[in-house]
């Protein structure tokens, strides 16, 4: 049956998805399991981190740990991924948000990682780090010795990620085999493992991008300027809109237009693209996620278009 | 009016078109997005399923993809205008049996999918009695491919026939579906005017759940002891159940010493009251030897090392009964011994053994202090998960590890409030152990 035809049968009164707001019950039960995650981690494991991008995602799960903790301080430190062609509005968030919680923070440095010969720096119009960045987080993770690693991954965003554990064990190459997960059953989390293995842990993994957006507004979280509407000069490349940066030049048949965009998800500039948005506030952003028809990462990341299985790819070799 | 979260995982032998039943769902509840279709107009151009292959929506994986089945759980989040839903899409394939229980464990409805030319099969019926024994209480019995047998009447009513008697006592809402061509997903047949009941999404837009465990005993299991500066001792956790009010008094096992509430903490202030769910950290009136494991409590608690379980073995390494393993039970993770052996995929009733002793319910009480995980310290893989039946009468003091009869009696001294008192009591319980 084509899809036209499916379309047909649809009962006309079917409204949109995420026409339900959440409730404030839906996200405090949310909070709650993030909370009850990350106790578990600090009672189980000796060296936790908190992968922090300074995306949004990621300063949910912060504000998790920082509730999670209370009235003591978030006792692990965060570790960001540098790639060194970050946003720099993200950067500067990111300083100034471990400087308030005056929290310890891991740079694993790709240019770093380059110099040592660790990894190939891409070249090209196109380069991109992306991929690139599993190395560095692995030598990190050895090198500190972390034993569980908390990433902001949700199961809704990408349909490898829907199939992750909420304590997702890797082994001592840092990989994943998604063929051979441990059983998840209840809130019984299974963190056991030998030294030289560690486990990843998702907090956010049954949050949607709408609770996510919700719960910002809820708790009033900051976030880096570039996720609200702003000008920017831009050039579209395979249907997405890239900014105009030293690290993204467009080539010559690729015409630069000033436009009106914000930023739906925070990553390496080279494979992050803007959407077209005039929403420049929290509650704008919930309206227009309500009614989008296109996945975060459909709409903005190159780096999952690279082939049908391209996040399982990069998840097996350690990616987060 | 919202009806609140509903928790669903789906279950059905290999090709009864449990995938496609959930692509037409998420479709047609417009969970599906524009950049997904294409990418699966694009997928489906490789594969022999027709023009739009539903299954691509769920199977993520290279290998589900590659085979065609599905390996391991995938949870999807849609919302219609009147509730939000979690579906955890799970295995039918008999080898993945230990992922559906993954998915089972959490839901609040299980989907049962049955090919209607094939009637039940071993692995449906595997399914039902897994989702049973997890405590699920209401089953829809989606007949599906209807359409194959003429819309037959009395085809339905065999199958419905066969799951009351797998499931008696549960609450069955079963429905003849064609997934393929949308008879009774989200609106009435005309081809079933027989069928009275509602469809498919209706009936899970409007099914009331009952997950309420407010009014159950208060149970805190101590996930981690917080000490930020000299003045401060507070006790983080979850509510399992019930609710605890500032001052009220309360029970610490297995000490058994009481005392009363002194604050409920939290990042967004003080509450007067903690309920089931909510994620706190609790300060005590009295000093107490607390530590992670214990658990805090009001109402009769049974305090045991040796209790019967429903147990779903998980491993490919069979269950031995000559080996110990670990229990992991709330917060606390004790050595154990289980008397009988299990293959993978097995269920059994067990008998467990715990070096320590664990603060439990039966699971149809209480699944949060009912339910448990095995782990192999060999591999530390998650090997099994039990449910607990019934608390079985202590045996002597010389269990797993000896150490019972000292606890045992340790435990009686600290429970005294005079030192008289507790010199009587270990004295009396010394007798009765040498007699």
């Amino acid at each position: 049956m084509s899809i036209a035809a499916l379309a047909n049968r649809s009962t006309p009164d079917r409204t949109g998805h995420g026409t339900v707001a959440p409730s404030d019950d839906h996200l405090s039960a949310l909070e709650a399991e993030g909370i009850h995650i990350m106790r578990e981690v600090v009672a189980e494991f000796e060296r936790p981190v908190l992968l922090f991008s300074g995306g949004k995602d990621s300063i949910v799960m912060l504000r998790l740990a920082e509730k999670a903790f209370h009235p003591g301080r978030i006792p692990f430190p965060l570790m960001h991924v540098d790639t060194g062609h970050n946003f720099p509005e993200v950067m500067e968030y990111r300083d100034r948000r471990v400087a308030e919680l005056g929290a310890r923070l891991v740079v694993a440095s790709v240019e770093e990682a380059i110099a040592q010969g660790l990894v190939v720096d891409p070249t090209g119009p196109r380069a991109s780090r992306n991929q690139i960045q599993t190395v560095p987080l692995l030598h990190a993770i050895q090198q500190h010795k972390f034993d569980a690693v908390f990433g902001g991954a949700r199961r809704d965003e990408e349909k490898a990620r829907a199939k992750e554990r909420v304590f997702s064990f890797r082994d001592e190459f840092g990989q994943w085999d998604p063929k051979n997960q441990r059983p998840e059953l209840w809130s019984l989390f299974n963190g056991r493992h030998r030294k030289g293995q560690h486990i990843r842990v998702f907090p956010l993994s049954n949050w949607t991008e709408t609770d996510i957006w919700q719960y910002i507004a809820r708790e009033r979280l900051d976030l880096p300027s570039i996720y609200y509407a702003h000008e920017r000069d831009v050039f579209r490349r395979d249907g997405m809109v890239m900014a105009v940066t030293p690290v993204t030049q467009p080539q010559p048949d690729e015409p630069v237009v000033r436009m009106v965009v914000r930023y739906r998800t925070v990553g390496d500039m080279t494979c992050t693209a803007a959407v077209e948005s005039s929403a420049d506030t929290v509650e704008k952003i919930i309206e227009e996620v309500a009614t989008s028809r296109i996945t975060e990462r459909g709409a903005t990341r190159a780096d999952d278009r690279a082939s049908e299985a391209a996040m399982e790819d990069r998840k097996r070799e350690g990616y987060f | 009016m919202s009806a609140g979260l509903l928790r669903i995982c789906t279950a059905g032998s290999v090709d009864d078109g449990k995938s496609t039943l959930i692509g037409r769902l998420l479709y047609d509840s417009r969970a599906v997005y524009e950049d997904q279709l294409h990418s699966i107009e694009r997928a489906s151009k490789n594969r022999s399923a027709g023009p739009i292959d539903f299954s691509l929506f769920t199977d993520g994986l290279r290998a589900e993809r590659e085979q065609g089945i599905t390996i391991d759980v995938a949870y999807r989040y849609f919302a219609t205008a009147r509730r939000k839903f979690i579906l955890a899409d799970t295995p039918g394939h008999e080898q993945y049996t230990r992922n559906m229980a993954t998915g089972a464990s959490t839901a609040d409805v299980a989907i049962l999918l049955v090919d209607a030319r094939h009637g039940v099969r071993p692995q449906s019926r595997r399914h039902a009695q897994i989702a049973r024994l997890l405590g699920i209480k209401d089953y829809v019995v989606a007949v599906n491919k209807m359409d194959l047998v003429d819309f037959d009447r009395s085809v339905f009513d065999t199958i419905v026939d066969e799951f009351d008697q797998i499931l008696a006592g549960a609450r069955l809402h079963p429905i003849p579906l064609s997934a393929l061509h949308g008879d009774n997903v989200i609106a009435h047949s005309e081809r079933t005017p027989w069928f009275t009941g509602k469809p498919l999404l209706e009936f899970l837009e409007s099914v009331t759940v009952d997950r309420d465990v407010t009014s159950f005993p208060f149970r805190f299991p101590v996930q981690l002891v917080l000490r930020p500066t000299h003045e401060f001792r507070g006790y983080a956790g979850q509510v399992l159940s019930g609710t605890v009010t500032k001052g009220e008094p309360v029970t610490v096992w297995p000490s058994g010493r009481t005392t009363r509430v002194k604050q409920i903490v939290t990042f967004d202030g003080e509450l007067d009251v903690a309920r089931p769910g909510q994620s706190v950290t609790l300060t005590l009136e009295d000093e107490i030897d607390i530590s992670r494991g214990d658990m805090i409590t009001a109402g009769p608690v049974n305090v045991s090392q040796h209790f019967r379980a429903d147990v779903v073995w998980m491993d490919e390494r069979p269950l031995d009964p000559s080996r110990v393993y670990v229990v992991k039970h709330t917060t606390r993770a004790v050595t154990a011994e289980l008397d009988r052996a299990l293959q993978l995929n097995q269920i059994g009733s067990v008998n467990v053994t715990t070096a320590r002793p664990v603060m439990i319910d039966a699971y149809a009480e209480n699944r949060g202090t009912g339910s448990f995980i095995i782990i192999d310290p060999a591999t530390n893989f998650t090997a099994g998960a039990g449910m607990i039946a019934e608390v079985l009468p202590e045996v002597d003091g010389r269990q797993v590890g000896g150490s019972s009869a000292a606890e045992r009696i340790a435990r009686l001294a600290r429970a005294a409030s005079t030192e008289q008192e507790a010199i009587e009591a270990v004295r009396q319980a010394l007798e009765k152990l040498l007699s």
